[in-house]
């Protein structure tokens, strides 16, 4: 290996990179976007979209003033006859929906027999919302029959058991935070190694379809060009990710002091923050997070003190380089095997794959950061870089982290040894199809 | 010494082999054409002297000692598939490649300045590379492997995609280079840039080495007692006088005289046909005709081939 000449490259890749426009947008716009993914929602929630008027025909006559109009919905009642009145609305007329509610003996008779008319598809609030107050009522009217006092349940529906979950320091912890943390920092390796493995391809490819390659193979070992095109790609990537740390918190910054001086409209942030993170997470773990509470950023805190954020970092840093090393010495290996990216697909897919495995196996994983599963696939050199990272906020034991972390380090050595063998022979093959008998052909190949 | 020695050279790859026992002695400061019908197995030579890959068997020196990763830097390569980053600006491109090859940044910029003042090209230096023509382009690299004075040159069909006023400029600063020391190995089709510009060559068909040494030997060896005579009388004169000594194998006509090219059938020297044609026509000139590097190849690869 000859440093100077591989520091060489890795200065050529990195800052022909650094400079690229694609690059400063992209840098700009993450945190951008990062930053929508939040506020987005927040105002998408608070912009009031056109208001439906709805006519009510309670044929019934139980639901008279029970559907109460708000910032979505106005609702009126009306007298009329049911198809004269579809009649009139067909056309753009101020009712936009009748809900037509048929005339019964037993008000459990509507739970079958309530119809929406509407000129648009109307939103699942909506229904949501027509449904809930038409089920109080059906619900209410059940309870009168058997004789149970409403308030007397609605105060034994009322009991909420929250367990404090504490370590054994007795500090406040949080398996929201900890799931958010591992989600996080696992979703971003993942698009790390994707985002920055395809840039090492592509910069192979570029190299052999613009036949530099062999100019400057007579000065470096092809391996050196190799690793150095990898490690500069590796310093692009970590670059980008400090600038968008900074941004986003410059940008949280100035939002947070501009846009949510009140208070209120903070806490409504962090609920739609919360709601996110449902989509994500299987509703079920969040359960006993108590994000909703008032004292929600007291908590936090407390939460986040238990948290080992230097080991954190340390170990997201080890698991990305390690992750994007093993991934991406292979993606170098395609590109030296192919002539253009439409050829690429055939080899894309075995290394794709591990990786969407890792993606879907985190749900698991988060449920259960202790069992079998949870440990072979934070073990298995493919996968751990995700799943291990997942696991590591709820505290994994220290010899299966080290035991993960060696098997890493073999595992990019072994891809790397072999990705080696493929670039040396594919990047000086022009015009070939090249298919998998013939990589395992060039693995055996002589120096 | 040699400058280079390849010594028994072989290559093999699963399905064929591309150079079988090869050997070839480089003198130095001797423009060395490396001869072959495509698919011989000159690219592979090319790249075990470049270190790009390694042979099976056999031993390759540079001035005497066995070739190391430090000789890299002493050898300028000029591919044939070559190319540069499109998107790279001239300038930065041609000093990336020159510290390559282990120039200091200060020397690479002085040398750089040189050739681009010498080739009048110093308005490239700020350009994207995907903007300059593909002669221009070429211009690029051949200064980026000459950059580093290296003492062996080893360029493969250094003239493609240049004019005739850049295949001359290039041909000179070549010329000029092996006087001032540097070692030259041109990898050609070319048989007239043979002719015009090698002291010596090998020839390689089908991973062997068929035939090598100095051009005007080889020539020779080849010569076949052909002969040019040009001479003023008639061409029923002239067919007489052929007799059983000579074979007609060429004849032009134009104002004044007529320009014959007769093969010896019997190995007679030059004045025993002179004297059998004397009496016939009146000769205005005789001289041997050698055979072209044209027809030593052909010659020689068609031989080996059956």
């Amino acid at each position: 290996m000859n440093f100077s000449k591989a520091s060489l490259i890795i200065r050529r890749e990195y800052l022909t990179r650094v400079r690229k426009k694609s690059f400063i947008i992209m840098t700009i716009l993450g945190p951008l976007l990062m930053g929508g993914v939040i506020v987005v929602p927040y105002f998408a929630n608070t912009v009031t979209d056109e208001r439906r008027t709805i006519a009510v025909l309670d044929e019934s006559h139980l639901f008279t003033g029970k559907f109460k109009s708000d910032r979505m919905v106005n609702f009126i009642y009306l007298d009329g006859n049911l198809d004269s009145l579809r009649k009139e609305s067909g056309s753009e007329g101020k009712i936009s929906d009748i809900l037509y509610i048929p005339g019964t003996e037993s008000i459990t008779g509507l739970v079958h027999g309530i119809t929406l008319y509407s000129n648009k598809q109307p939103s699942v609030n909506i229904i949501d919302k027509i449904e809930h107050t038409v089920e109080n009522e059906i619900n209410s009217a059940k309870y009168a029959a058997a004789k149970i006092d409403e308030k007397v349940l609605a105060s034994i529906r009322g009991t909420n058991v929250e367990i404090n979950t504490r370590d054994m320091e007795n500090k406040k912890t949080s398996s929201g935070l900890t799931t958010g943390i591992g989600l996080f920092s696992g979703i971003l390796i993942y698009m790390f190694i994707f985002i920055y493995g395809a840039q090492v391809m592509r910069g192979v490819m570029e190299e052999k379809t613009n036949r530099i390659v062999e100019v400057i193979i007579s000065s470096v070992k092809p391996f050196e060009l190799m690793l150095g095109k990898i490690i500069g790609v590796a310093l692009v990537g970590l670059t980008q990710f400090v600038l968008w740390i900074l941004l986003t918190f410059g940008i949280y910054t100035v939002v947070s002091n501009v846009l949510f001086k009140d208070k209120t409209e903070g806490q409504q942030v962090q609920q739609v923050l919360q709601q996110r993170m449902n989509a994500v997470v299987p509703a079920q773990s969040l359960d006993s997070v108590s994000f909703q509470k008032n004292n929600w950023a007291s908590e936090l805190n407390d939460a986040v003190s238990t948290i080992n954020f230097p080991v954190i970092i340390m170990m997201f840093f080890f698991y990305f380089l390690g992750g994007y090393l093993l991934y991406s010495a292979l993606f170098a290996a395609i590109g030296a095997a192919v002539d253009s990216e439409t050829d690429t697909q055939q080899f894309m897919l075995p290394i794709t794959i591990p990786l969407i495995i890792s993606v879907v196996m985190v749900q698991y994983v988060i449920l259960n950061p202790e069992g079998t599963v949870a440990f072979w696939f934070s073990m298995i050199p493919f996968t751990s870089p995700i799943i291990m990272m997942v696991r590591i906020p709820f505290g994994v034991d220290v010899w299966q982290v080290l035991l993960s972390m060696t098997i890493l380090v073999l595992g990019f050595i072994g891809t790397t040894w072999i990705a080696a063998k493929i670039y040396r022979t594919g990047i000086l093959l022009y015009g070939k199809k090249v298919n998998y008998r013939e990589l395992m052909r060039w693995l055996l190949y002589k120096g | 010494m040699s400058i280079l020695s390849v010594q028994n050279v072989t290559k093999r790859y699963s399905n064929h082999t591309a150079l079988d026992k090869v050997s070839i002695e480089v003198p130095p400061q001797s423009v060395f054409g490396l001869l072959g019908p495509n698919g011989a197995g000159k690219t592979s030579l090319i790249r075990i002297i470049n270190q790009i890959t390694g042979p099976d068997e056999g031993e390759i020196l540079f001035s005497g000692k066995p070739l190391s990763p430090a000789h890299v830097e002493r050898i300028g390569y000029l591919p044939e598939e070559r190319g540069l980053y499109r998107k790279m600006e001239v300038g930065e491109q041609a000093l990336y490649l020159a510290r390559l090859k282990g120039l200091s940044r200060s020397d690479a910029l002085k040398k750089l300045k040189y050739w681009f003042e010498k080739f009048e090209i110093t308005t490239w230096w700020k350009k994207k590379v995907e903007e300059l023509s593909k002669g221009m382009q070429q211009k690029v690299q051949f200064i980026v492997t000459v950059l580093h004075e290296p003492d062996l040159l080893i360029l493969d069909e250094p003239f493609t995609g240049f004019d005739p006023i850049n295949t001359n400029l290039i041909r000179d600063e070549l010329l000029e280079l092996r006087k001032k020391g540097s070692t030259i190995i041109l990898s050609t089709h070319r048989m007239e840039s043979v002719e015009e510009m090698c002291s010596h060559i090998a020839l390689i068909n089908l991973a062997k080495k068929i035939l090598d040494g100095e051009v005007k030997k080889i020539r020779k060896e080849f010569r076949d007692q052909t002969y040019e005579v040009q001479f003023a009388g008639n061409n029923i004169a002239f067919a007489n006088a052929l007799g059983s000594y000579l074979k007609l194998v060429d004849t032009h006509q134009d104002d004044e005289y007529v320009t014959a090219k007769v093969q010896s059938l019997n190995n007679h020297s030059p004045n025993e046909i002179l004297n059998q044609l004397l009496p016939h026509i009146e000769i205005h000139s005789f001289r041997e005709v050698l055979p072209t590097m044209n027809e030593v190849f052909i010659k020689a690869v068609n031989g080996t081939a059956s």
